[in-house]
């Protein structure tokens, strides 16, 4: 009996000191921090991916708090709807923000860009990029190894086996730009995602002349100029043998798709184009579901783009329904 | 040119140096101990070690295999080999064979593969399955046979070991200590013990060879040495009733396989030099502590066990001798 | 016997060539010489299309104080201005030239006869070495009178030349010291004229006694020049662990340099061209390369034209085996693995290593047992296994702190490795990535 007496007010005691300690710690060293951040940090996404530009979504509310302003403050994550959750806290104007996505700029596939040396280091891009051009000819196209597969929080990144390219999930991708980061050849740009899903860019980073670039990759922009040329819109950009279509100017008219002789700039989530009733190898394409093309970035149809008819903006909005929602 | 160049990083050449002969290496170290150990304990030590080397095998083997699911099993790289053999020399000769695979399951199971396999455990696995039947089945781990009884087993009869000689002595009983086997005798091996460290010869040969072959280096071993000499000698001459002599505490209990096998363990040994003779000191330190002090008459894998927790901090603040910071003569 | 202090490794030498005599190549049909062959900023042509150039017509100016001009190594017609893949496996702007004939220009001294006396003051000894391209000849190609200008505050106390040849394989250097050992003394009593020192040593490795034998009775005749013969190690031709082998001092931590404790360290071959600039008023076009490899039939030396392809050395030391697996430029531990064999001879193209394809792949990486085989193997008392993790995980602060910028690369760590770890990839990237993060913080500063 003694002895449970004992016990019990020696361990009182003890807890009793150490409440008495905590309690004296935690005011004395008690930090004021603004309650806001708390609630900000609350509605974003917490996947502490660093894709607004701070580390971490607390350090995000953190910053939205102490600014005053959403200006230039975006959470690619979650987007507008959170901006705009963030906006209501902070009592401020969410400013206005575009949906993007990462693209792939290179399609060095294994049948368009064949291997001339077995690289025998670490698989990782970083690495191969340092140790040389690549196992291809072409020194500036993707090296296959997968550094943004790993930098991806969100699965929304794949090494498509058969192509040795990555490939984006645009249902998937935050646009949090690790990707982008992680790859040493800087080939992923976080693009809008366009009206509709639909954009259109040059997928090659080749600056090599033309005639070194078409030897290392059948599908490399030779920095013909053509589509400079052809752009209504003076979106497209010549510079060390590389075409660049700014997404600000692109109206998506896909002229320049058309002329490419080399097929590097793609289209991506367009109907297929209307095939002449007369060309039949092209029907196999145009049959091709549009659900399959959206889902995964694989290249538009090609054969038909020197086939069909000239098309001045994008066609009917009948089609539309079949792209997929974003949460499908 | 027919065959697409292989390209990567410099160097481009490699000494043909391997986990597996480093692995086999110390395989090869161990057998002058092991022969000794089938001398002196003849059918019990085989069965045992033979138990053990399996049971860790097979282990790894199903573990790899079925609950981590990794392609490639790393059986073949001798490590689980050498737990094996390793665990068994930490084992009496006349143990039953259930507990043996319940430590080699403790070994490899907890000590290894829940850390990711080889290269990640923090502790020495052959250690951790013998602290675990140490302390799961204290009677059966501390009852060694008498040797030269070679065709029995488990049914051999049992004696206490010079080291229960000396914790006795400790306690206060005088004439404990005039009972030990000299010297000579506690060198060669013919006394009772767990099956591979009765012989300090035979585990010294080792030593050797693995200093030849360049497998481990001296820091460890003889930093553990010099130390338990040291310090049981200082004892020795504050009271030589109580304390053993120093020479008796190192051919005694698993101080010389402990020394040279256990502790120079890759994985779980500090990474420079310096680290490896602070590492060694502190073994050395606790495992006479223990012996002398402690509740246990053996100290020596309590001692790596304990200094096994302690190598990553060494390796945090023990950094080599950088080139360049020799200040200009 | 001397070596440096810290770490080492001992692979085997292999050095298969080193009983043939140096042969002189013929002429390349086409000579590539690419703008950027040394450390610092590349060279800016100074010829077009079209231009003719004799043997020794500067065709490029240096880019600037840390850069060297280049020389056209043959006579011919400019083809192009162009790109070509280097070693670097990156294409990088070249000159082309197309080769008629063999003219050289008239000022260069073609005859053998040994010019001994040097009057030329020091300075007018740096910018004649400066005006002919000459750069450290050992591979690392930084030029060779900014190694010669000591930043203010340092003062050079003696010369060390480098004849070491620690790397595998690689025997120019030894053909060169037993054939022009004459000349090289000279060029290394103008190169401590020229660095206003007294005292010149040559370390030469063990392995080499007949080099050890000939330098050392020939230099009683040149003031100062004492031979030191080294204990076999490898990477004792780095340049600091030469410093620590022959004079016992230690570099600090970069960003200091082996001025700092009075050494300046040129390689044989870099006497050699410096004599030749020097004396001979010839500049650097052309240097001893090493074709090698088990499977080659001919291992030899060869006096090559720089710009020279090196599918000719191939060619003449009995063609490409056909088990090649990997061509190196240089030597197994440093050297680069080429993507194609037109790759040109540059000023820093020490040799052509041929190795099989068995020979050439990498172990297969296990997980690190951490047997500390590395750390010990490391010269400069740097932490492989963690720099190498440390730079997988990115944590570039971390190996910043742990001294990953006094990594020197010479691959000692990954050749001991029992795990065939690829360590020295990942330390290559965090000094990369590090070395960018310092510049950009100095640019804040």
């Amino acid at each position: 009996m003694n002895l449970i007496l004992v016990a019990v007010i020696s361990l009182g005691a003890i807890g009793l000191i150490a409440a008495v300690i905590l309690y004296a710690t935690s005011k004395k060293f008690a930090v004021y921090e603004d309650p806001r951040i708390a609630q900000v940090a609350e509605v974003l996404p917490q996947a502490n991916c660093g894709g607004c530009g701070y580390p971490g979504c607390s350090g995000f509310a953190a910053a939205c708090v102490k600014a005053g302003s959403l200006e230039g403050k975006l959470c690619p994550v979650g987007g507008q709807p959170t901006m705009e959750k963030v906006a209501s806290i902070l009592g401020l104007e969410a400013a206005a923000s575009e949906p993007k996505v990462a693209v792939v700029r290179c399609n060095g596939t294994c049948a368009n860009r064949p291997k001339v040396t077995q690289y025998d280091g670490v698989r990782s891009c970083a690495v191969a990029n340092s140790t040389y051009g690549g196992e291809t000819g072409c020194t500036f196209g993707c090296l296959g190894c997968g550094d943004c597969v790993t930098a991806c929080q969100f699965d929304a990144i794949h090494m498509n086996p058969e192509t040795g390219l990555p490939e984006v999930d645009e249902n998937k991708c935050t646009a949090c730009g690790a990707c982008s980061k992680a790859c040493p050849r800087n080939i992923i740009e976080i693009r809008p995602k366009g009206k509709n899903n639909r954009r259109v860019y040059v997928q090659c980073v080749n600056k090599d002349k033309g005639a070194v670039a078409r030897k290392a990759c059948t599908a490399a922009c030779i920095g013909c100029g053509k589509c400079v040329k052809v752009c209504p819109f003076e979106a497209i950009t010549l510079e060390n043998n590389l075409a660049y279509i700014d997404p600000a100017k692109c109206k998506s008219c896909r002229k320049c798709e058309m002329e490419c002789p080399q097929n590097a700039i793609i289209a991506v989530n367009f109907p297929p184009r209307k095939p002449k009733p007369a060309e039949t190898a092209t029907t196999a394409n145009a049959t091709k579901p549009v659900a399959e093309t959206s889902k995964t970035e694989t290249v538009a149809p090609k054969a038909d783009a020197t086939v069909a008819p000239k098309v001045e903006t994008p066609v009917v909005e009948a089609p539309k329904a079949e792209i997929p929602k974003a949460e499908a | 040119m027919a065959n697409k160049l292989i390209v990567s990083l410099s160097p481009h050449v490699h000494n043909n140096d391997s986990v597996q002969k480093n692995m086999y290496g110390v395989l090869i170290a161990l057998i002058p101990a092991l022969l000794v150990s089938f001398y002196m304990f003849g059918l019990g030590a085989v069965i045992v070690t033979l138990t053990s080397v399996i049971a860790c095998v097979f282990f790894e083997w199903a573990i790899t295999k079925f609950i981590l699911k990794r392609e490639r099993t790393t059986i073949m790289d001798g490590s689980a080999i050498l737990t094996g053999v390793l665990l068994a020399f930490n084992l009496p000769s006349n143990l039953p064979l259930w507990i043996i695979i319940i430590g080699a399951l403790a070994a490899i199971g907890i000590g290894k593969m829940t850390f990711g396999g080889l290269g990640c455990n923090p502790f020495n696995p052959a250690l951790v399955g013998r602290i675990f039947l140490l302390i799961s089945f204290p009677v059966q781990m501390t009852s060694w046979p008498e040797v030269g009884q070679l065709t029995s087993y488990t049914d051999a009869t049992t004696t206490a070991t010079p080291l229960a000689l000396m914790k006795m002595a400790v306690h206060g009983d005088t004439s404990a200590l005039e009972q030990l086997p000299d010297t000579l005798t506690l060198f060669l091996g013919n006394n009772p013990g767990s099956l591979g460290e009765v012989s300090a010869l035979a585990l010294l040969l080792g030593l050797i060879y693995m200093l030849w072959k360049k497998i481990i280096t001296w820091h460890i071993p003889v930093s553990i040495i010099a130390t338990v000499f040291v310090f049981s000698g200082l004892m020795h001459l504050v009271d030589s009733t109580a304390y053993a002599s120093p020479l008796a505490h190192l051919f005694t209990g698993g101080l010389m396989l402990g020394a040279i096998f256990m502790a120079t363990d890759y994985v779980t040994s500090p990474m420079t030099h310096k680290g490896m003779i602070i590492y060694g000191v502190a073994i050395g330190f606790l495992t006479v502590v223990i012996r002398l002090f402690g509740a246990y008459p053996e100290g020596m894998s309590f001692a790596i066990f304990i200094m096994n927790a302690f190598t990553p901090l060494i390796n945090t603040y023990c950094k080599p001798k950088r080139y360049g910071e020799v200040v200009k003569k | 016997m001397k070596t440096f202090r810290i770490g080492g490794v001992h692979p085997a030498e292999n050095k298969l060539s080193a009983g043939k005599a140096i042969e002189t190549l013929g002429l390349p049909k086409q000579a590539v010489f690419p703008l950027s062959q040394h450390i610092g900023a590349p060279a800016t042509p100074i010829v077009k299309k079209g231009d003719v150039v004799k043997v020794g017509t500067k065709i490029a100016e240096a880019g600037g104080f840390v850069s060297a001009a280049i020389f056209s190594s043959v006579s011919g017609k400019v083809n192009k201005i162009d790109s070509v893949i280097d070693a670097s496996g990156y294409r990088k702007p070249a000159i082309f030239i197309d080769v008629e004939g063999d003219e050289w220009e008239e000022s260069i001294d073609r005859s053998t006869t040994l010019v001994k006396d040097c009057l030329l003051s020091p300075e007018e000894i740096v910018a004649k070495i400066k005006n002919a391209g000459v750069v450290g000849m050992g591979g690392a190609c930084f030029p060779t009178h900014v190694k010669l200008s000591p930043p203010p505050g340092c003062k050079a106390e003696c010369v060390i030349i480098n004849a070491v040849e620690c790397e595998p394989y690689l025997t120019a250097d030894h053909r060169l010291m037993l054939e022009k050992a004459d000349e090289i003394l000279v060029g290394v009593s103008i190169l401590m004229k020229a660095a206003k020192v007294s005292k010149g040593y040559i370390g030469i490795e063990n392995n080499k006694p007949d080099a050890i034998k000939l330098m050392t009775a020939k230099s009683v005749n040149y003031a100062g020049i004492v031979v030191v013969p080294l204990k076999v190690k490898y990477p004792q031709g780095g340049e600091k662990q030469l410093i620590d082998a022959v004079i016992g001092r230690q570099v600090p931590a970069p960003p200091a340099i082996p001025i700092n404790v009075g050494a300046v360290v040129q390689n044989v071959g870099t006497a050699y061209a410096v004599y030749e600039a020097v004396q001979k008023n010839k500049p650097l076009f052309e240097r001893v390369v090493t074709v090698t490899g088990k499977s080659l039939k001919n291992p030899s030396n060869f006096l090559t034209r720089m710009g020279t392809p090196m599918s000719q050395l191939i060619d003449a030391a009995g063609g490409l085996p056909e088990d090649t697996g990997k061509v190196i430029g240089g030597g197994p531990m440093m050297g680069k693995a080429l993507v194609n064999t037109e790759v040109p001879i540059c000023k820093g193209s020490s040799g052509v290593l041929i190795m099989n394809d068995k020979e050439a792949r990498r172990g297969e990486p296990q997980s690190c047992i951490r047997c500390a085989k590395c750390v010990s193997a490391c010269p400069m008392g740097l932490e492989p296994y963690l720099l190498a993790t440390c730079s997988a995980h990115g944590d570039w602060e971390r190996v910043e702190h742990e001294m990953i910028m006094s990594c020197i690369e010479c691959g000692s760590c990954q050749f001991t490795c029992p795990s065939h770890r690829p360590m020295l990839d990942y330390i290559r990237l965090g000094k990369g990535k590090v070395g960018g993060i310092i510049r950009a913080r100095n640019a804040k500063k």
